[in-house]
């Protein structure tokens, strides 16, 4: 049994995650902390996305424990994470193509709000101020992440940088204690990186924790506070990045075994 | 044990159809990912095609055995077009939309061709002629014809030859490339466009050879024996697991043991509430539990949605 | 302050909030439509003849079904091959409370029939095709596009299939035959089968059904409105989006799957109950797969999810037989001096070429949606601005 760490907001200890023969995430334990920036690196096919697919519900974990906010999810659906305060950004843009961008973010606050048929029906007072609120934040995060366009704009007309933000607007809209993010600067230049580092340490002091994926290594540099790094579905170093950056482990898992390395008594390496 | 014996013949004979049926479904769904809503009036086509054909022929004094050879020929040949054209016209140019739009086209797609053939050929049941001799023979209290023999073992051999087909040739080798990955195979060179053309004539060339097949074993041909048979070769080939060409198989069979088995016990099983008119139940039932409680089918596998 | 609240066609916008310029403009507007539509069996009467009236009340009920099935497949993106069956648990359920049908199948509980009232059995009919929406769907969630599709075909057919069948050992529903002597619809005691006479006008039956499947459709069209600019209007297009991010966004997909095939199944049995009252009789061939696909047709052709393109493609769907009738069977005549293709073949050839012509070349629809919804924001920016 383990532990209740109450600093800790998430918590996964031996998580094993199986496909039948492969095993894509194996004895992978992390502990992230309130307020946290928090990093995930490693080589493509390590297992982070399927480790965030198992921190938000998509797959259940084959094995190992995962407490969130001190109580136990696993096994737990998708939406029920959400509502404990999980919110996710995917590697490969999951936006709602055909509503526009307002629409998006108002459907973050689903999870939020209550109205049901009735309340849609009726279209009482207490649905039309809902309706009203609902509007006004999605108005309000859509600044914050900075999507300037139109906010009719369906989301697929958006360019690929607004579209990441929306996707992080939508997430906020869920109010998550955790906002996981899977690759956020994927395609992005120097300016827009640098931007987003902004929005995510703004993010992080309004409250929330921040979990992400990322390969660009001086944005995790700049950004992270602790980083864990996976190779083969296996986590092989954590710890501050300058430290995990120079782990020899790393190195071999991004370099694999090709470069060799510097022998006492060699020429110049 | 004469009328179990009985019903496990019926069984083979009507699954060995819903196989060759089954398999145009899973080549289709295996390469394109894609329900061919369609299939089913292939048949029924090859199967009109084949009675005009044989009729004519017959009519013109040909003896039997060329006639059955020529009128399968015609049927295989414009069912072959027609396939290529469903595919071309109907779902080429929507290859990359969203999957409701195809399915959406092939119901409709499904729909004028069973109003054209009802338009061609009228609403009547026509009586199919009768090219051989149908001596039954009894093995063991069952009773077995010839038509239902040769259908039997032409459709085993039509199986071999395209199992043969995929796994042996470099057609095939492109057909199951083009399965696992469209892209990648485009990249080492396979003309998608013209595999899945081939694809979608070889399924209707067998589909038109069960057509003639069921018109000969009922004796009738009619413009909507396509929907039910379409349906129920479906559900074959979900069973087996759908785009596993052993699967359509299995489950074709499978599946006519499963209605022939169960119509002949129905009664018994529900104390006399349903008959053996609620037949076509059966596939319909094993459709959704199948989807529900093993969608991969039985010789399929697990494919999990990668976020 | 806008009173909208006063009118049925307040047009909340997806987005929330009232337009509030041009508000007295829409409320000339709402009464014009009123008139117009309280005076339209009389013109078509009078232009047209009373069998046109009849197919009017026809196209108003396929209204219904058309909604019904734009909740499921425009909201919610589950494609639904086999909605018909909602209809029919409708009609069949009207036409059970409403024959002498009962007495056959249970003499002791009910030797003359139930004949219940009709204010009784419509919501009787929507609350069971509502549970049958339920048991339907259930089974279905986890199934993507095709295979639902499939599914549900599947269901549609093994309801007509019970439909047709269930006269032996209990005769529920008179098999192929069908029920007939059902009750017509009366209102406040007066039948709608005969003609009635109301302030001072005499008004026939097609004119009197005409009226109450308006009022009906009318609520469907109101509910329907409500439910897309609604929180769960947007929960289901999120889920017919990408569901796993729908589900992502803590979206209980199961639940809301499950109601928007009970809502749309309740608008079928609805339709259904009144089509059994109106027509008198009802029979399993009313309800085949060639009606489910007709009702996607009116869909499809007018624009999933857009409510007014849905209510043209039912008209024009409504319409059609009767053109063709009318129209192509004559000029056939002129042409070629014999009918070549009756009119009957020549309405299932269009529609499955409507299908295939309107997803190659406007899969949109008709009338596309989004450019609806612009309009609607505009006032409402210049509310907020």
């Amino acid at each position: 049994m383990m532990q209740t760490d109450m600093t800790a907001l998430l918590q996964l200890n031996a998580i094993g995650k199986q496909f039948g023969g492969l095993r894509a995430l194996d004895d992978v334990s992390l502990r992230i902390r309130r307020g946290e920036i928090y990093g995930l690196i490693g080589p493509n096919g390590a297992g982070k996305t399927t480790l965030f697919n198992v921190i938000t519900g998509l797959y259940q974990p084959s094995a190992g424990e995962f407490r969130f906010d001190g109580n136990d999810y696993r096994g737990a659906k998708p939406h029920v994470l959400a509502r404990a305060g999980i919110a996710r950004t995917f590697q490969n843009i999951r936006l709602f193509a055909n509503l526009s961008a307002l629409e998006n973010v108002m459907i973050g606050r689903h999870v939020r709000t209550r109205a049901g048929v009735f309340g849609a029906l009726l279209h009482d007072r207490g649905t039309r101020d809902e309706e009203r609120a609902i509007t006004q934040r999605a108005r309000e995060l859509l600044r914050y992440v900075g999507v300037e366009r139109d906010e009719h704009t369906l989301a697929k007309h958006l360019s690929y940088g607004e579209q990441r933000r929306l996707e992080i607007a939508r997430a906020l809209a869920t109010e998550p204690q955790l906002l996981a993010l899977d690759e956020p600067a994927a395609g992005m230049n120097a300016t827009e990186t640098g931007s987003l580092k902004v929005l995510l340490q703004t993010i992080r002091t309004d409250g929330v924790t921040v979990l992400l994926i990322e390969h660009d290594v001086k944005f995790i540099m700049g950004l992270c506070d602790r980083v864990a790094v996976l190779d083969y579905g296996k986590k092989i170093a954590e710890g501050m990045p300058e430290e995990v950056r120079n782990d020899p482990a790393v190195i071999d898992a991004y370099l694999g075994q090709e470069t060799p390395r510097p022998q006492a008594g060699e020429g110049q390496g | 044990m004469e009328t179990f014996l009985q019903q496990i013949i019926n069984g083979l004979i009507q699954g060995s159809v819903y196989a060759l049926v089954a398999l145009g479904y899973t080549m289709v769904y295996g390469i394109l990912g894609l329900i061919n809503f369609a299939h089913g009036e292939v048949v029924m086509v090859g199967a009109m095609l084949s009675l005009t054909a044989l009729t004519a022929l017959l009519g013109w004094g040909v003896p039997p055995a060329l006639a059955l050879a020529l009128g399968l020929l015609f049927a295989m040949l414009g069912c072959m077009v027609l396939g290529y054209g469903i595919e071309r016209v109907a779902y080429r140019p929507l290859r990359h939309a969203p999957r409701l739009a195809p399915l959406i086209t092939a119901i409709g797609m499904s729909m004028v061709l069973q109003n054209l053939a009802m338009m061609i050929w009228g609403r009547e049941y026509h009586a199919f002629p009768q090219l051989i001799d149908n001596t039954p023979h009894v093995i063991a209290g069952a009773i077995v014809n010839d038509i239902q023999i040769v259908i039997f073992l032409a459709a085993l051999g039509i199986m071999a030859g395209l199992m043969f087909v995929v796994h042996r040739t470099r057609l095939g080798r492109a057909m199951r490339a083009v399965a696992e990955n469209q892209h990648a195979a485009q990249l080492m060179g396979v003309d998608i466009n013209r595999v899945v053309s081939i694809t979608f004539m070889l399924g209707s060339a067998m589909a038109a050879v069960a057509g003639l097949m069921v018109s000969a074993n009922y004796g009738i041909a009619h413009y909507y024996m396509g929907f039910l048979l379409g349906l129920k070769a479906f559900t074959a080939a979900v069973l087996g697991g759908i785009g596993n060409l052993r699967g359509a198989m299995l489950g074709g069979m499978l599946l006519g043991l499963i209605e022939s088995l169960g119509a002949g016990y129905i009664g018994d099983l529900t104390g006399g509430f349903m008959g053996s008119n609620y037949q076509d139940v059966f596939a319909f039932f094993v459709l959704i539990a199948v989807l529900v409680f093993r969608p991969s089918g039985l010789l399929g596998e697990r494919i999990a949605e990668r976020a | 302050m806008p009173n909208a609240r006063k009118f049925k066609f307040s047009l909340p916008s997806p987005a929330g909030g009232r337009g509030v310029g041009g508000e007295g403009s829409r409320t000339l507007k709402f009464w014009l439509l009123f008139a117009a539509l309280l005076l339209l069996p009389f013109v078509i009467d009078a232009l047209l003849g009373r069998g046109w009236v009849r197919i009017a009340d026809f196209a108003l009920l396929y209204i219904m079904l058309a909604l019904g099935l734009n909740i499921v497949v425009g909201y919610a993106g589950l494609l639904d091959l086999g909605y018909i069956a909602f209809f029919a648990v409708g009609a069949y359920c009207y036409a059970l409370a409403g024959s002498p049908q009962l007495a056959l199948a249970f003499p002791l509980l009910f030797p003359e029939g139930a004949h219940l009232s009709f204010w009784l059995v419509l919501p009787l009919a929507a609350l069971l095709a509502g549970g049958f929406g339920v048991l339907l769907g259930a089974p279905t969630l986890r199934l993507r596009g095709d295979y639902l599709a499939i599914v549900t075909l599947g269901f549609g057919e093994i309801i007509r299939i019970f439909l047709n069948n269930l006269n032996a050992p209990v005769n529920l529903t008179n098999g192929p035959q069908g029920i007939s002597r059902i009750d017509p619809v009366s209102v406040a005691g007066a039948s709608l089968n005969s003609s009635q006479e109301i302030l001072g006008i005499t008004l026939p039956s097609v004119h009197l059904y005409f009226y109450l499947f308006l009022a009906i459709a009318a609520l469907a069209i109101f509910v329907s409105h409500r439910l897309e600019g609604s929180r769960i209007g947007r929960a289901w297009m999120a889920i017919r989006e990408d569901e796993i991010a729908a589900a992502a966004m803590g979206i209980d997909t199961r639940n809301l799957k499950l109601l928007a095939f009970a809502m749309g199944a309740t608008f079928g049995g609805v339709s259904g109950a009144l089509f059994a009252g109106f027509q008198s009789f009802v029979s399993p061939e009313s309800f085949s797969l060639m009606e489910s696909i007709m009702v996607l047709c009116m869909v499809v052709l007018g624009g999933m999810g857009n409510i007014a393109g849905v209510i043209l493609g039912a008209i024009l769907l409504a319409l059609l037989p009767e053109a063709l009738r009318h129209g192509a069977a004559p000029l056939q005549q002129a042409l070629f001096g014999q009918i070549i293709i009756d009119p009957e073949s020549l309405r299932m050839l269009l529609f499955g070429g409507a299908l295939i012509v309107m997803m190659l070349y406007r899969p949109a629809g008709l009338l596309p949606s989004k450019v609806r919804r612009r309009e609607l924001d505009t006032d409402e920016v210049t509310e907020t601005a």
